[in-house]
């Protein structure tokens, strides 16, 4: 077993740079440079002085160069410095995570938490008015554009009844107030994005779900569960659920990158400043140590979440176990 | 019965607001503004670095014009007048400036301000290993002197006009910078400057804020904390500013027309309405054939609309200009009046061209072939490409078709504009208050990158320009730059639009805003909020 994660470890590699080479190459197909924004068509901004900015950022080098010397300082685990502001990509990356994090987090457990019952009663309940219902109330938050929902709740919530604060993730006065006054105060800043998030993310899980219990409904051990005369309940919760939860976990591993991704749109309405944001300015500005900052980590992550979910599903699923140990 | 039974009740209501306004009112009689309370403003992009000679977008520029100070700024007329420098000698037939420090300046902290901080600002200025956009103005300086602590003398190769505005660049601290590489400083993100506000934190992508320096020269500021929000989307700006969550921002024409004029916007905001200081206009690329012909441009300008558009498109929230100066400022030629719509004007210049319509399919034709061409606009600016739309219509009124191609900006600066491949483009400047564009009009400055990217060439323009800029005598400037505005209006190079309000909106517990020429900041540190009204602690 350990040899077969060593193992699947190294292979991770070649893909990672494999990533990495294509993902540079691409962003520096994009024209534009990243002293663009400083320098183009500012009339106070002389020739002379934009050539100079250029050279100091390296920018007059080849593209493959670029790359090496980019390449070199990452195998070091050093994304060099943001072209806008000269900080370390590591230190700007750093910083949005934290709130990335608690936004996704808790939108995926809140997704987990009313997507598995909503599939699991509209399996047992199948083409019943609740099963309708639940399919057209997860499809509208699958296709209703997250901004336009996030507009409406806004006004509901926060100018109609002046419930929640509109956007931003603490209050003005927040370092006057104590721990928990802390807390309640973010908690009610991420209400809104939190749920907008964990409502368009409701459809695939419960749909996952759904299928699979129906699937696994209508298989002879279920029959057989009944004959012998199991309570519904223990039949649907205990033998059927179980088992039905399998494919939860590939897209829970599928679901890690995701975890430090954030949403343009999204972090933009509610002025949260997250990984979104900062990958999507920082392609606007083309700043690519930082574009390629995000992109290797993401690439990173997705990986490690493919490899974890197949361990996982391993020691879930006693099927998959036998197969990876003849593997070895 | 019951409507008496009320009116006791609403008796002592009017008695009390009266009552209240009265004390209100006595209140404001004393006269006395108070100190305290916050201002939040929002601002679509978060700062990128506080270093005053690297800030170049307008949220670091923002924040830094709290924070510092230049030798030299411009008042609410837009005029120079002294900042750290309480007076200067232009001698010397305009090469040198003699600057005269205040000697009451302390650094935020308390560090006294001397020549040797503006010496030290200067060299990194023309270090070639700081990044810095800004070096061009001061690489024309031939020699820097100290004189003494609080006088510099400053020699140029030549006469250079815009120079005294250039020293409007804000002066870093040499005591807290003379160890520090100034790219990876940490003072980027915790300025230390002499300006009216002093730097308190900064949270990336969230806000920064800033606190009153009780010293500042010019007298403690009124308001004591300065909130700066980054809000990246319009709708929610406007929602904070529904629950007053944002005390100042700026509007679009729609919101200022159509979305403030309810009950509660009327009495709990001020809106302000000034022009600004840049301009819109059509550029022809003068190397196509096409736009090689004078009348041909002059056709154009016949045939496009200004007014409807400035009232479609900006609810009469925009100004038609003529030329390529500030609307309103000493150097705009108020005599240069522009042509008034005439379409069968511009076909008439448009035949005498050469273009005129034989086959009847409603396009003009020359040679066989028809007169067609694509503008360029950078995406993201709605307003500007709603504008091009109008353009495509009246052209097409005069038989000349025009297609529009919107594309994203770095894009269309690099592979279109920088390259010359373009026909036509629509896009705006930002001026600079000094009038000074030989940048943009020089024939000189046709190199790739550089600004005169149509190709304009006018031999008496280059000439005037180039006096412009050695010329120090206001009155015999203006006549310069007036002749230079009446010969590139009768060149029609660009298609002259119009120049866009700027639209404030300000939470109406300030007191003391005020609209003037430059803008409603430059009287900041005296705007106060009553004491009764203070939210903020």
């Amino acid at each position: 077993m350990l040899k077969y994660i060593i193992k699947r470890m190294f292979g991770l590699i070649p893909t990672l740079i494999g990533i990495t080479l294509i993902s540079f190459f691409v962003i520096h197909l994009a024209p534009g440079k990243p002293t663009d924004i400083q320098t183009s068509l500012n009339p106070k901004v002389s020739y002379e002085a934009r050539l100079r900015l250029e050279k100091l950022y390296g920018l007059n080098k080849p593209v493959h160069v670029q790359y090496l010397e980019w390449i070199e300082r990452f195998i070091k685990l050093d994304f060099g410095r943001s072209y806008l502001d000269d900080r370390k990509v590591f230190e700007k990356i750093a910083e949005r995570i934290p709130i990335t994090l608690l936004i996704n987090f808790s939108a995926i457990i809140l997704t987990l938490a009313i997507g598995i019952p909503l599939g699991v009663i509209s399996a047992v309940k199948r083409r019943t008015l609740t099963d309708k219902f639940t399919t057209i109330f997860v499809f509208i938050g699958f296709s209703a554009p997250e901004f336009w929902i996030a507009l409406l709740l806004m006004n509901l919530f926060c100018i109609i009844l002046g419930w929640l604060p509109v956007s931003g993730i603490t209050s003005l006065d927040f370092e006057n107030l104590n721990t928990l006054a802390k807390i309640l105060d973010i908690a009610k800043h991420l209400i809104l994005p939190v749920a907008i998030s964990a409502f368009g993310g409701l459809a695939i899980i419960s749909r996952y779900m759904r299928a699979e219990m129906i699937g696994i409904i209508g298989q002879d051990y279920i029959r057989t569960a009944r004959a012998k005369g199991l309570k519904e309940n223990t039949v649907i919760y205990k033998h059927a659920l179980k088992n039905a939860l399998l494919p939860i976990i590939t897209m829970l591993g599928l679901s890690v990158p995701g975890l430090i991704g954030g949403s343009v749109i999204f972090e933009s309405i509610f002025a949260i400043p997250g990984m979104g944001r900062l990958f999507f300015e920082s392609v606007m500005a083309r700043d690519y140590p930082v574009i390629m900052g995000v992109l290797s980590i993401g690439a990173l992550l997705t990986l490690l979440g493919n490899f974890l979910a197949d361990l996982a599903y391993s020691y879930a699923d006693p099927r998959i176990r036998l197969f990876a140990g003849r593997q070895e | 019965m019951r409507k008496n039974e009320k009116i006791p009740l609403v008796t002592l209501a009017v008695f009390f607001l009266i009552f209240a306004v009265n004390l209100n009112a006595a209140e404001e009689k004393k006269g006395e503004p108070s100190y305290g309370d916050a201002i939040v403003t929002a601002s679509s992009s978060d700062a990128r670095t506080l270093i005053p000679i690297s800030a170049s977008d307008s949220a670091s520029s923002d924040i830094c014009g709290m924070i510092f100070n230049g030798l030299v700024k411009y008042d609410k007329n837009v005029e120079i007048v002294g900042d750290l420098a309480e007076k200067w000698d232009i001698e010397d037939e305009g090469k040198t400036i003699i600057f005269h420090l205040r000697r009451d300046v302390r650094w935020h902290d308390s560090a006294p301000f001397t020549a040797r901080d503006v010496e030290f600002t200067y060299k990194k200025l023309i270090d070639p290993n700081v990044k810095t956009p800004y070096s061009g103005d001061f690489e024309r300086i031939k020699d820097f002197i100290i004189l003494d602590d609080h006088t510099v003398k400053i020699s140029y190769k030549e006469p250079f006009a815009p120079a005294l505005s250039s020293w409007g660049m804000w002066i870093m601290p040499e005591h807290i910078f003379r160890k520090e590489d100034l790219n990876k400083t940490r003072f980027s993100r915790s300025p230390v400057g002499t300006g009216p506000y002093r730097f308190k934190s900064w949270r990336t992508g969230e806000g920064i804020e800033l606190v009153s320096n009780h010293y500042y020269f010019e007298g403690r500021p009124y308001i004591d904390r300065y909130i700066y929000r980054i809000i990246p989307d319009d709708a929610t700006t406007f929602l904070e500013l529904r629950t007053q969550g944002v005390d100042m921002s700026l509007l679009t024409p729609l919101q200022f027309v159509r979305q403030t004029n309810d009950d509660f916007f009327k009495r709990r905001y001020n809106k302000f309405r000034y022009p600004s200081f840049g301009f819109t206009y059509m550029g022809y690329n003068l190397s196509d054939p096409k736009f090689q012909d004078a009348g041909v441009r002059q056709a154009i300008n016949y045939a496009v609309n200004k007014g409807e558009i400035i009232d479609t498109v900006f609810f009469g929230l925009a100004k038609p200009t003529t030329g390529p100066f500030m609307l309103d400022s000493w150097a705009y030629n108020k005599d240069v009046r522009g042509v008034s719509y005439d379409p069968s004007e511009a076909k008439r210049l448009l035949k005498e061209a050469g273009w005129a319509d034989a086959d009847g399919d409603g396009c003009v034709e020359k040679d066989g072939k028809i007169f067609e061409f694509t503008v360029l606009v950078n995406q993201g600016n709605a307003e500007r490409i709603r504008c091009a739309e109008l353009i495509q219509k009246y052209l097409k009124d005069v038989g000349i078709r025009m297609n529009i191609r919107v594309i994203e900006w770095s894009s269309m600066i690099n592979e279109f504009i920088n390259k010359r491949r373009f026909e036509a483009v629509l896009m705006g400047w930002f001026l600079s208050r000094d009038p000074d564009c030989y940048d943009i009009w020089h024939s000189s400055k046709t190199r790739e990158g550089e600004f005169n990217f149509i190709g304009y060439k006018n031999d008496r323009v280059d000439k005037l320009l180039e006096e412009g800029r050695r010329t120090f005598d206001p009155t015999k400037r203006a006549a310069i730059y007036h002749k230079i505005h009446k010969l590139i209006y009768e060149d029609q190079p660009y298609l002259f639009l119009y120049s866009q309000d700027t639209l404030p909106i300000v939470n109406s517990r300030f007191r003391g805003v005020e609209a003037s020429p430059i803008g409603i900041g430059y009287n900041f540190i005296k705007w106060y909020v009553p004491k009764s009204e203070q939210r903020y602690k």
